[in-house]
């Protein structure tokens, strides 16, 4: 019966120290960069949303522009993550300046909708003497659903807008340099709500629309995300989107897979060896060789049985 | 079952045997769903993009003008800068573009203003390109007269033809437009107007401010980009980028849609990307057919493509055939920017039928459904600075998809679990029930054993 227990409590405490290791093993399906390795930085910016340049997960951007151009790129986010933009300008040399800059980077959703940012400096002055300019936007965590009447951050397409929000005007049109960084935290484990999907990633449509006859009451549905999703991996037309899920016949089952299947396992695991070691601490004293060694009050019954022999 | 159980207990092996068969069970599990491929990141390919038989286009306009012999960049003349930058994009150009030069003031060079105000030639016609013969027709050209813009960007519109791409004209010049009228920023404006899908780009070589003025203003109008040209490295890739960037996104056009000012005639729009035009203060009306179970999602901008008041807005609504607004986007700014956006998302609700409004029950006017038409209005809280014209239009840009709506989540997956508080309750719940059956299993015993 000490085996027993032995095993029990190695096997509890081994089962305790995997909850979280399958838990940190689960939470990384976000897009990871591939075994290639982030591709080299872009060297294109649109300048419009429509002709935004789309980014690879990962992908820099390094951009010789000019002071005042607008400069879009357009990258894909995923549930949960937390992307965090970072801008590094390198502006024109001092002494063709006259005066104070400042650059704003922005962020839009894949409705154009403009997106808060939680961190960073999103509009950053540079001093006529300053060499270089930083701007950094952290987002809000990228939720997997949200009611169609919310402006919360959903996956699909993130657009960035870098522009000069004030400079003297002897000053546009110099050659400045933009780095692009993008960053990001969190994956599709941390997604709230929990169960929430999206249908449809919210990337938009970037091929010319149709004016249909006015009698039609049910406009085709195309299918943008299906065209961007080709064209963003080209890198050429279309707005970045995240990556789709392979599907399988047990997708249904385990599309939502994370930890809470590990968690949950473990503990009708523990739950089991915790009845059976409850259920053993109840034998019967009678039924036990060594008297004592088991059970509640077995050991005093056992010592008035041996009072009542010697008396 | 706890006569069973009891033989399972009480024998020590047994006992010893079932937690580890089931902590093997748990092992495996855990061990299989971690490694669960399903959520394999790879990009599928779908279908590929829709091709244009269309080519990229491109027209650069060249001054020619009597001032372009000033040397004044890095030693050398504006003009032989400009010359040796357009050898190294001609030898650059990407195979499919089409690529034509217009020159102005390139060969009159008397003072007689109204002659002067006329010469404008495409010097190589915009197609396909022999290289050979376009650096030698560049070659040849010298500092001659006056400076026409705004009468170059006219024929330059004409050189790149009708299309539903989007086409780019490069502006290089070193001066002011000697000849308006027209304004070349106006003509720019127009010509962005009427629907065929032009941007200016401008390349100052004079470091004037009044030239500077002009050639934002001009690249402002059509969403192109201005540069002060400092070096001829930096004149060569800047050429070089327009030229690939008018080759990476000249597929990216949207259609034309005119919307009108009341829903009822509004044009009815599929799917895609739309352009429009939208005055101060001016509504606009489109329909949208959305069916029950479908989202309808909606994004506009408005270009700011001249001087406006310092604040700004603009509003995107969503409402049914009978007005009642569904939902609305707006977004407000003030300061330098290129556009003002917005969008929103709307999913026709399979319900809203049961609950109409009484003003729609007692009229029994509306045709209000869930699905149905859906119209956008796209208004705007834009103001023109003093002076500035306010016909054409600012620049609209519509963009109307169609999904599957997304239901309300309906919690966890599965009703699974997860955390510490999680494995304590079980681990308790086990314990509980176990001493709960052991002592069920004592007492039946002792009961049996009396009797």
């Amino acid at each position: 019966m000490r085996t027993t227990t032995t095993w029990t409590v190695l096997l509890a405490g081994g089962l305790l120290a995997l909850a979280p290791a399958a838990a940190a093993t689960a939470a990384s399906p976000s897009p990871s960069p591939s075994s290639s390795g982030p591709a080299a930085p872009a060297s294109t910016a649109g300048n419009s949303f429509l002709t935004a340049t789309s980014l690879a997960p990962g992908q820099d951007a390094s951009v010789d522009a000019d002071t005042g151009d607008y400069l879009y790129w357009s990258f894909a986010a995923s549930e949960g993550q937390t992307p965090t933009v970072t801008v590094t300008v390198t502006l024109p040399a001092a002494t063709d300046r006259h005066g104070p800059q400042t650059w704003t980077t922005e962020v839009f959703d894949g409705l154009r909708r403009r997106q808060s940012c939680t961190a960073g400096t999103q509009s950053a002055t540079a001093a006529q003497s300053a060499a270089t300019l930083t701007s950094s936007c952290t987002l809000r965590q990228i939720r997997s659903w949200a009611e169609p009447w919310s402006g919360d951050p959903l996956p699909g397409t993130y657009y960035v807008k870098l522009s000069v929000a004030d400079a003297p005007g002897q000053d546009l049109g110099l050659p400045a340099q933009a780095r692009l960084h993008i960053a990001s935290t969190g994956g599709a484990d941390d997604a709230q709500p929990e169960g929430g999907a999206l249908k449809a990633a919210l990337v938009p449509p970037v091929n010319a629309g149709a004016t249909l006859a006015p009698d039609v009451t049910a406009a085709p549905t195309a299918a943008p995300t299906a065209t961007a999703t080709a064209t963003a991996t080209t890198g050429l037309l279309g707005a970045a989107a995240p990556a789709a899920a392979v599907s399988h016949w047990y997708s249904d089952w385990f599309s939502q897979w994370n930890t809470r299947w590990g968690w949950t396992l473990a503990g009708g695991a523990l739950a089991s060896l915790a009845g059976v070691a409850g259920y053993s601490l109840t034998r019967h004293p009678r039924r036990s060789r060594r008297p004592g060694a088991y059970g509640p009050g077995a050991r005093e019954q056992h010592e008035r049985y041996v009072e009542a022999t010697r008396g | 079952m706890i006569h069973k159980m009891r033989a399972v207990i009480i024998n020590r092996r047994k006992a010893a045997r079932l937690p580890s068969l089931l902590a093997a069970l748990a092992i495996t599990g855990v061990s299989l769903l971690s490694g669960c491929p399903a959520l394999a990141d790879e990009p599928t390919g779908g279908p590929p993009a829709a091709t244009t038989t269309e080519a990229p286009k491109v027209d650069l306009i060249l001054d020619d003008s009597g001032s372009m012999r000033t040397a004044d960049i890095q030693g050398r003349s504006r003009l032989s800068v400009a010359q040796q930058s357009l050898d190294e994009v001609v030898d650059a150009l990407p195979d499919e573009t089409e690529f034509g030069i217009r020159v102005l003031g390139a060969t009159y060079p008397g003072n007689d203003k109204s002659q002067g105000c006329l010469d404008t030639q495409s010097l190589y016609p915009v197609g396909k390109t022999n290289k050979v013969e376009a650096k030698t027709a560049v070659a040849t050209l010298r500092p001659t007269g006056w400076t026409p813009i705004g009468l170059a960007l006219r024929g330059a519109a004409q050189d790149l033809g009708p299309g539903q791409t989007t086409r780019r004209i490069v502006l290089i010049t070193d001066g002011e437009d000697d000849c308006a009228p027209p304004d070349p920023c106006d003509v720019a404006r127009q010509l962005a107007a009427q629907g065929i899908h032009l941007v200016i780009d401008t390349l100052g070589l004079a470091h004037d401010d009044n030239v500077k003025n002009q050639l934002l203003c001009i690249a402002n109008a059509t969403g192109g980009t201005y540069t002060d040209v400092r070096t001829q490295e930096q004149l060569s890739k800047k050429l070089k980028q327009i030229v690939g960037q008018a080759d990476n996104t000249y597929r990216q056009t949207p259609a034309a849609a005119t919307g009108t000012d009341t829903c009822a005639g509004a044009p009815v729009l599929a799917p895609g990307v739309y352009s429009d035009r939208e005055k101060f203060s001016e509504h606009r009306y489109y329909r949208v057919p959305v069916q029950p179970g479908q989202e309808l999602r909606a994004s506009v901008s408005v270009s700011l493509d001249r001087a406006v008041a310092r604040d700004y807005g603009v509003l995107l609504q969503a409402t049914d055939t009978s007005g009642q607004e569904l939902v609305r986007g707006t977004d407000a700014g003030s300061g330098r920017t290129d556009v003002v956006s917005t969008g929103l998302r709307w999913a026709a609700s399979r319900t809203s039928q049961d609950s109409p409004s009484p003003t729609a029950a007692t009229t029994a006017t509306t045709t209000s459904t869930a699905g149905g038409d859906v119209c956008l209005v796209v208004s705007n809280s834009l103001a023109p600075q003093p002076g500035v014209a306010t016909d054409p239009g600012l620049p609209l840009e519509l963009t109307v998809g169609l999904t599957t709506a997304s239901p309300a989540p309906s919690g966890p997956v599965l009703g699974l679990g997860r955390g510490w508080t999680l494995l304590l309750v079980l681990t308790g719940a086990g314990l509980v029930c176990g001493l709960l059956f052991g002592w069920i299993a004592r007492w039946r015993i002792a009961v049996w054993r009396e009797n």
